[in-house]
């Protein structure tokens, strides 16, 4: 009786997840319709699976230049914000006076400030200075990564800062009496150790990253540049009526998506878990 | 001597994330508040004209701001209930002992990793599309219509997105929460004769007040600020009924081109947004027990 109870949960369970992953289902089956098919059933399994739209819609969105930018920008933004938040926080959590307090505050601080309150002055400042000291923050992809590496800072630095205060001092102490420098310490004692939260802070970067649409949105405008995003943007502006050509645009974003969640899945469960009740 | 080398070491790993942070959020975030002091249509060669708080003012008889207020703070309401009651519904299915709980986890938190944007218009085919299609089918066509073309039932699609979005992130938080409940407490409840809606309402809850302390926060700062999905699911229609709050600062600036006012609205949002979570966070934290 109880195993027949446990048997029923189990299909329910799995039924209840199945229907919420159902929006997934119809924009796989319909990426394959044409659009007569589409329209008289958009429920039913297509007919025949052409690649048709597949290789329409990576020709529309400029599909290759996009995920290019998007890997490129996600990529190098989060490897600089690993490094110089790590360094920071231990730098600020390992020196305790005034100075060390107030950046440390003016960092999670921030941490409310929604994006719509400073886009517009933003937008003025790397105007300023693309044109006053001549370093291009608009239409480059390095401008978009600096402005990643800004935005995402508060957030990598409060989980850095609460994981070093874990971590005893006695090992640093160790390694500066064998005469290591700062450096040395750092990269070769604490930053191995900061392991763990490192994959949080890489795992939640990278997702914020990746699907950011409004920041690229204002900072690039060569449709050579497009992110992901912004190429679906794009691409939806002119292909929303033919929506099976929309279905594979759709898909495509979506795949880059899926690889990396089968890739990382435990990492990135346990990171956000981790991430949350830091 | 040993000092000065100090110091150069903390400037060294402190100043170069110091800086990129001081031009990208600091000084923007007070050009801002100066700039919504101005009168200024945002190009260059225009003259800022100093209105000292007219900008605030004008504000209080801005009907579509405080429509679009209203519709914020109406919308940030339900998704809030809507997400935590089924990440928590989630987050206790999935702790139970079953085979599947752990594939049903994956699958519930997929969503999240896709982002707003592309959610958006996933959603957008299913109401237009699906949903109709599914109204002929069963004859519900009162529940299967296009919402999207009906300005109340609009927002409860933004709802109903947006809870598909964010339900498996805040399924997480519980779940670390749930797990972290001693395995004793809760077979000391068994004997003691508790049963499951006892356990639920005296033991679980009031120890998962930090994971909703969190769940809480992010959902209420996410829901605030939401703009992908209202962008790509609705646009703000029909009529404007889905504009909310950064949207609505987005056209104004960058729509209308009014640069002072849009900017006096963002400073104004910012501060809604920073009482209501820090209100939230103070009280909930009250709530909080010791093990």
């Amino acid at each position: 009786m109880k195993k027949t109870t446990t048997i029923i949960k189990n299909i329910l369970l799995f039924l209840v997840a199945l229907l919420f992953l159902s929006p997934i289902y119809i924009i796989i089956t319909n990426s394959f319709k044409n659009r007569q098919e589409l329209y008289t059933n958009v429920l039913a399994l297509p007919e025949s699976f052409s690649f048709q739209y597949y290789s329409e819609a990576i020709q529309k969105m400029n599909f290759m230049s996009a995920i290019g930018n998007s890997l490129y920008i996600t990529i190098v933004s989060v490897f600089f914000i690993v490094i110089l938040s790590s360094m920071t926080a231990w730098m600020l959590a390992r020196t305790n006076n005034r100075l060390s307090n107030i950046i440390f505050m003016t960092f999670i601080a921030t941490m409310l400030i929604p994006f719509q309150t400073i886009m517009m002055p933003l937008m003025q400042l790397m105007g300023t200075i693309t044109n006053d000291l001549g370093i291009p923050m608009f239409n480059t992809r390095e401008g978009l990564i600096f402005m990643h590496i800004g935005f995402h800072s508060s957030l990598s630095v409060f989980l850095y800062h609460g994981f070093v205060k874990s971590i005893p001092r006695t090992l640093e102490e160790a390694a500066t009496i064998d005469g290591a420098s700062k450096f040395g310490v750092f990269w070769k004692v604490i930053f191995p150790m900061l392991k763990p939260i490192t994959v949080t802070v890489m795992i939640l970067n990278v997702i914020s990253i990746w699907n950011d649409y409004l920041l690229p949105s204002l900072t690039l405008t060569d449709r050579g540049l497009r992110t992901i995003p912004l190429s679906t943007f794009y691409f939806f502006g002119e292909f929303t009526i033919q929506w099976n050509l929309a279905m594979a645009g759709l898909m495509l974003t979506i795949i880059p998506v899926v690889i990396f969640y089968a890739l990382a899945q435990k990492h990135i469960i346990k990171g956000i878990g981790d991430g949350a009740v830091k | 001597m040993k000092n000065s080398k100090n110091r150069l070491w903390y400037i060294l790993f402190v100043a170069p994330l110091v800086l990129i942070f001081a031009t990208v959020v600091v000084i923007p975030f007070l050009m801002g508040i100066y700039y919504a002091f101005f009168q200024w249509d945002g190009i260059g060669a225009n003259p800022k004209v100093f209105v000292g708080f007219d900008n605030f003012k004008h504000l209080l008889t801005d009907t579509r701001f405080f429509k679009s207020a209203w519709l914020t703070t109406l919308f940030t309401i339900l998704a809030v209930a809507s997400v935590n009651i089924v990440g928590l519904f989630f987050a206790l299915l999935v702790t139970s002992k079953l085979r599947t709980a752990n594939a049903a986890r994956t699958m519930i938190f997929m969503p999240y990793l896709i982002g707003g944007l592309i959610l958006g218009y996933i959603w957008q085919f299913i109401f237009t599309d699906v949903f109709k299609r599914l109204g002929e089918l069963t004859g519900f066509d009162n529940v299967f219509f296009n919402w999207l073309m009906d300005p109340q039932y609009a927002l409860y699609a933004m709802v109903f997105v947006f809870t598909w979005q964010m339900a498996g992130y805040v399924m997480i938080i519980y779940i670390a929460g749930i797990q972290g409940i001693p395995e004793d407490v809760i077979e000391a409840s068994k004997i003691d004769g508790a049963n499951g809606w006892q356990r639920l309402r005296k033991i679980i809850f009031p120890l998962l007040m930090p994971a909703f302390t969190i769940s809480l926060f992010l959902t209420l700062s996410s829901a605030f600020k939401v703009y992908d999905v209202n962008l790509s699911l609705t646009g703000g229609g029909p009529a404007n009924a889905t504009e909310l709050f950064a949207m609505n600062i987005y056209n104004e600036i960058f729509g209308y081109g009014n640069y002072g006012f849009g900017q006096a609205k963002a400073i104004v949002f910012f501060l809604i947004v920073a009482a209501i979570t820090l209100t939230q966070v103070y009280l909930t934290k009250k709530r909080e027990v010791e093990m």
